[in-house]
């Protein structure tokens, strides 16, 4: 892996996986047999020293993961669990946000609505997808979407990964607030399963305006905040640079938000994050998706609005 | 001029308003700098007699001018779990709690009172801006859901009067997911036929703007309010630019479309009386 795949607390991961990869290169030699020992051995090091270090990663440090570059976004779980996938574009209204994906396909066998925001993987994709950032467009697509799917049919399923809804001049000029606010309501409207899964940063309300669901899944290194621990910290300790103790704060990962009863279930990541082995992360992320959905498969469409209803209204009350 | 009667309401009321003294018998408006003397800010809604600014109101006077003759019921609000994280920064959040609480004598940031606007029964949900910044955490959740009930129950429309920074961070998670539930709340009233209006005062921004006070059948704003999603420091540092002038102002929001009017605060009775009168009653019994 390159440098960018390295973060600040992986220091010794980064030494043992350059390790392995240098004895890997080495080659021709008669004493492979001792090179293929020592290269087991490392590996044993290595997986033991991602167990721990995952195990008991701090709140801040999950910040990080689910931010990391190398971790699968949005397109990466469209590709590897939709198939048939037909990308739909714009709002009707103004234009196309590329910051949110949307699109219909099939989810093993039946046909669904897929929305998510999408960050990017290089400074292209990343510019292309303004990071996944949405402007009003991207959520008023969202809205157009949820409508298509309540009127075929068809499940909808969301992937959050974004640090917020865009804040520039233009989103407050077309009416950010009242885009990410329709989102919401649209999400109450429809009479069809909505799963919605934060495979990395959930950032406030760019978040919610998607993830208002019957199921909402997160993965185990993923966050869910009212505000960045950075945001958080330089407003209430007046100082950026105590993100770590805002994250601390914050109760921002999945198992705080279980713990919260804000989320159903935690999706469990491959050793060492979902960034090292994403197609696992894919895989078990379709798994999960498809248990949530088939709690639906009995249900009549008001069941099934009535159902994500009293979930919203019984929630953050105490019992 | 019917706004000016409808404004005047008994003299006895205004007295019994304003027991405590204010401090400064002179204020300074915030937009032309005039000093002006507080009873005289006092007779005219709190509005500056030199440039119409509209200064912030406290939540006794935003409901003594919102009900006929200052004449409403507060309905008390369900308790909540205080501190549902544990939370501090620098200060403990029950210590902020208890400073706000001692500030405004009020248990937290919206205050549900029912009575009658221009003769029509309505609920009002105010936001107390000076209460930790009007932020929106589990008891704002309750509240609203509370005073949406009251008004099915009572057959009366539901005015919310917004004024808040955005959720409570204290509440962390707990406090997003207000954004959803007072969403859901809005709906389940629509749903009831009854009239949701929104009045936007200063200022109303992030979560609270992204959910419940963008979804009001009509939205009013009051005359230069500061209403967006972002704030304009934020959207500085990220455009690199100076912002427009007049930028999130409510002017700025009619002419974008996201609101449907801005109403001067001594014409503000009246204005959501005929609104709700027109919604309500789609044939009028006066002769024509
Ligand atoms: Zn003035």
């Amino acid at each position: 892996m390159d440098q960018e795949a390295y973060l600040d607390f992986e220091k010794n991961i980064a030494e043992i996986d350059e390790r392995i990869e240098g004895l890997r290169h080495v080659t021709g030699s008669d004493d492979d047999f001792d090179l293929d020992e020592e290269v087991s051995g490392l590996e044993k090091k290595l997986e033991k020293i991602l167990d721990q270090t995952y195990a008991k990663l701090t709140p801040w440090q999950k910040t990080q993961v689910a931010r990391h570059p190398k971790r699968p976004h949005c397109l990466d779980y469209i590709n590897g669990l939709i198939t048939d996938f037909q990308l739909l574009a714009g709002d009707r209204l103004f234009g196309e946000d590329e910051a949110v994906v949307g699109g219909i396909g099939r989810f093993r066998g039946r046909s669904v609505v897929v929305i998510g925001q999408e960050k990017g993987n290089d400074i292209e994709t990343r510019l292309k997808h303004n990071f996944g950032m949405a402007k009003p467009e991207g959520y008023r697509k969202a809205v157009r979407l949820m409508k298509l799917a309540d009127q075929f049919n068809m499940p909808v399923l969301t992937f959050v990964d974004t640090a917020g809804a865009y804040p520039g001049l233009e989103g407050e000029e077309r009416g950010q607030a009242e885009a990410i606010a329709s989102s919401i309501d649209a999400c109450f409207s429809v009479g069809v399963p909505i799963v919605a899964t934060v495979i990395g940063e959930g950032g406030s309300g760019g978040a919610i305006a998607i993830a208002v669901a019957n199921r909402i899944l997160m993965l185990e290194h993923s966050v869910y905040s009212v505000i960045s621990p950075e945001g958080c910290a330089s407003i209430l300790w007046r100082d950026g640079q105590e993100a770590q103790k805002a994250a601390e704060a914050l109760r921002l990962t999945a198992q705080d938000l279980k713990d919260l009863g804000v989320i159903d279930d935690i999706i469990a990541e491959p050793r060492g994050g979902a960034h090292r082995n994403p197609t696992e992360a894919v895989l078990k992320t379709g798994e999960a998706i498809s248990g949530a959905l088939a709690d639906f498969n009995d249900m009549t469409r008001e069941q099934i609005r009535r159902e994500r209803e009293e979930k919203f209204l019984k929630m953050t009350r105490a019992e | 001029m019917s706004w000016l009667t409808n404004y005047v309401r008994p003299k006895l009321q205004g007295l019994a308003g304003k027991r405590d003294i204010p401090q400064n018998l002179w204020e300074k408006c915030p937009s032309c700098g005039a000093m002006i003397y507080h009873r005289e800010l006092e007779q005219n809604a709190q509005i500056c007699t030199q440039c119409n600014h509209h200064f912030r109101l406290t939540v006794k006077q935003r409901l003594d001018i919102l009900f006929d003759d200052a004449r409403y019921d507060e309905i008390e609000l369900p308790e909540v779990k205080e501190d549902p994280l544990d939370f501090a920064d620098l200060k403990s959040y029950p210590d902020r709690l208890k400073s706000a609480r001692k500030q405004t004598g009020r248990p937290d940031a919206m205050t549900v009172a029912s009575g009658t606007m221009e003769g029509q029964k309505a609920v009002a949900g105010v936001m107390d801006f000076s209460f930790m910044g009007g932020s929106m955490g589990t008891a704002f959740g309750e509240a609203f859901i509370t005073a949406t009930e009251l008004a099915a129950l009572q057959d009366a429309a539901f005015v919310m009067v917004t004024a808040s920074g955005g959720a409570r961070m204290q509440e962390g998670i707990l406090s997003l997911m207000q954004m959803a539930r007072t969403t859901l709340a809005v709906r389940k009233l629509k749903e009831k036929g009854l009239p949701y209006i929104v009045l936007l005062t200063d200022p109303t921004t992030g979560g609270v703007s992204a959910s419940f006070a963008m979804l009001g059948d009509i939205a009013v704003a009051e005359p230069g309010a500061l209403i967006g999603f972002a704030g304009a420091r934020v959207i500085e540092q990220t455009i690199r630019a100076q912002l427009p002038e007049g930028f999130q102002r409510a002017e700025y929001l009619r002419s974008h479309g996201m609101v449907d009017m801005v109403v001067d605060r001594r014409q503000l009775r009246h204005t959501l009386g005929t609104l709700i009168d027109l919604l309500r009653r789609p044939v009028s019994d006066k002769p024509y």
